[in-house]
């Protein structure tokens, strides 16, 4: 028969040697081989202490994010809901007050905003689709709790640092640093 | 210091023997489960357990608490009273093989000799064996009593592995026997010592007595009483808590028994060749004798894990086939072949 490709290999059939029939010698070899594996180098990166590196998109737990003077730049628009093929993301609209311009970039802000950690499969399509840039996937990943509850992370789970307040941990937040 | 014509003496420096070698086969055993995932974590480019404790030292007492709090099931089905034993039974089979290992020389305490061995008894070795075939029952019954199929087939394959391969072990101890002429662990240690190693003399039945060995601990590749593939967990798959934990040491146990009498009977026990002979402190050389003889065992624990972390599984009629047809007329063999070897020494080498 026509061999389709030229990596095909011939079967040997050949009936075993002597020293085959033994066995031992072909123990022997292959402790030979284990025993190399002793002086291998490890792959294995020993996480606590060592990270692995991160792609840039890498795509861990959301940020919402604030712009320079502090403002939450979500305008409760809803895209990313919508987006959203996990429906992990729910939200309340408010309208801003007088006197609150310092707070919030736009006319309308959510007063309530939650992402369900154990239903979001870390797309990244809310990123993708606010228009706002408002909503960002961070780098922290693995949380870890007793509780589901505690996995629908609040807006005040989400928020980046306020500048005005904490200037460091928003830089670290942007990752400027 | 004899008092109802009693040796007290004798029976404390007894009972502290028992029980610091007891404790030791302990540490031994817990420590050997550690070496275990180390080893075979090494052999195959990982780090293994290192969060307990530096390097992962403390992992042992981990899995020993693990095992201790774990919830104690004994399936409604099964018969309590045999359930109980199994593990019992194995444990203390393979405890009570210590009882005759020469662990080191004499030494003298407070103008007494002492035997760093619990008792010299003149059949020691057919006390070896008498006590490691009754390690067989503590799977069989284990495995009959959980009232479970895979368990029941796995205590049949175990029992039927352990006559075979005895038989084989035995056979290949007996040419050895017929050069050294004792029974007594304790002579055939002396006898190597300053001399050739019996492994010179018997190298084929070594090999026999090794691959019977592995056998009879069931280790890889003859563990088919576990298979874990095919037959879930084998004979202590209905356990749980400190009686799976007995079941497990006992495996480590033998290993470690095995090792002791592998290097006593083929490697010159506590004899480091150049050496022991020559010190005359009995002290000293009981110390260094200790030494040797633990280094000898550690270098055959790792042997045996070696040997499982290469090589798979045999088949059931491969086992029954190499433990039949292969092994024990090799040991017959090699009996007849130092049978005519002796006596030709007898006849100073004439035909
Ligand atoms: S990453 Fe994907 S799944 Fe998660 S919240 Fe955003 S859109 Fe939904
Ligand atoms: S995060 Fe973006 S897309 Fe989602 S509601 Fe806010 S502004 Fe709209």
């Amino acid at each position: 028969m026509q061999a389709l490709t030229n990596r095909a290999k011939q079967v040997e059939r050949a009936p075993m040697t002597f020293i085959e029939q033994l066995y031992l010698w072909n123990i022997v070899k292959g402790m030979a081989i284990t025993f190399m594996h002793m002086f291998k180098k490890q792959p294995t990166i020993r996480y606590p202490e060592q990270k692995r590196e991160f792609s840039p998109v890498f795509r861990g737990l959301h940020v919402l994010n604030r712009d320079e003077e502090g403002k939450e730049r979500c305008t409760a628009c809803g895209l990313c809901a919508v987006a959203c093929p996990a429906e992990a993301i729910t939200m309340e609209a408010a309208e801003r007050l007088e006197g609150e311009e310092n707070l919030y970039r736009e006319e309308k802000y959510a007063a309530k905003y939650e992402i369900n950690m154990l239903r979001c499969i870390f797309c990244g399509l809310c990123e993708e689709a606010c228009p706002k840039d408002a909503i960002y996937l961070s780098e922290t990943f693995t949380p870890a709790d007793f509780n589901r509850k505690n996995f629908i992370y609040k807006k005040t789970d989400l928020l980046i640092p306020n500048p005005t307040t904490d200037a460091q941990g928003f830089a670290a937040a942007k990752g400027l640093n | 210091m004899t008092i109802l014509a009693l040796d007290w003496f004798l029976l404390i420096e007894k009972l502290i023997l028992i029980a610091v070698i007891i404790f030791a086969s302990l540490g031994v055993a817990l420590y050997t489960t550690f070496a275990e995932r180390k080893v075979a974590a090494i052999l195959q480019d990982r780090p293994g357990p290192n969060r307990a404790g530096p390097f992962g030292l403390l992992q042992p007492l981990a899995d020993g608490l693990k095992l201790i709090t774990k919830e104690e099931i004994i399936p409604t089905h099964a018969n309590k009273w045999l359930f109980i034993l199994g593990p019992g039974l194995a444990m203390t089979a393979a405890l009570m093989t210590c009882a005759v290992v020469p662990w080191g020389g004499t030494i003298d305490v407070m103008g007494h000799k002492v035997d760093l061995q619990i008792a010299d008894i003149n059949i020691g070795i057919l006390y070896v064996f008498a006590v490691v075939s009754m390690g067989v029952y503590g799977v069989m019954i284990g495995g009959w009593a959980s009232n479970n199929k895979f368990s029941l087939m796995a205590a049949l394959r175990g029992a039927s592995q352990a006559i075979s391969y005895e038989l084989a072990m035995g056979l290949s101890l007996i040419a050895l026997l017929m050069i050294t002429g004792s029974l007594s662990l304790r002579t055939i240690v002396e006898q190597q010592v300053g001399h050739v190693w019996n492994i010179v003399y018997q190298p084929v039945g070594f090999l026999i007595f090794f691959i019977c060995a592995l056998a009879e601990c069931n280790r890889t590749p003859f563990d088919l009483p576990e298979a874990e593939n095919e037959l879930n967990f084998g004979y202590h798959q209905e356990y749980s808590s400190m009686k799976l934990g007995f079941y497990l040491f006992s495996e480590y146990i033998n290993m470690f028994i095995s090792s002791t009498i592998m290097a006593t009977m083929f490697f010159g026990g506590y004899d480091l060749p150049f050496v022991t002979s020559h010190l005359t402190n009995p002290g000293t050389a009981a110390i260094v004798g200790i030494v040797v003889l633990m280094t000898k065992v550690v270098m055959f624990i790792f042997l045996f894990m070696w040997i499982r972390w290469t090589i798979p599984r045999f088949r059931y009629d491969q086992l029954m086939d190499l433990g039949w047809k292969k092994m024990i007329p090799l040991a017959l063999a090699n009996m007849l072949v130092t049978g005519f070897f002796i006596l030709l020494k007898q006849n100073n080498w004439h035909f």
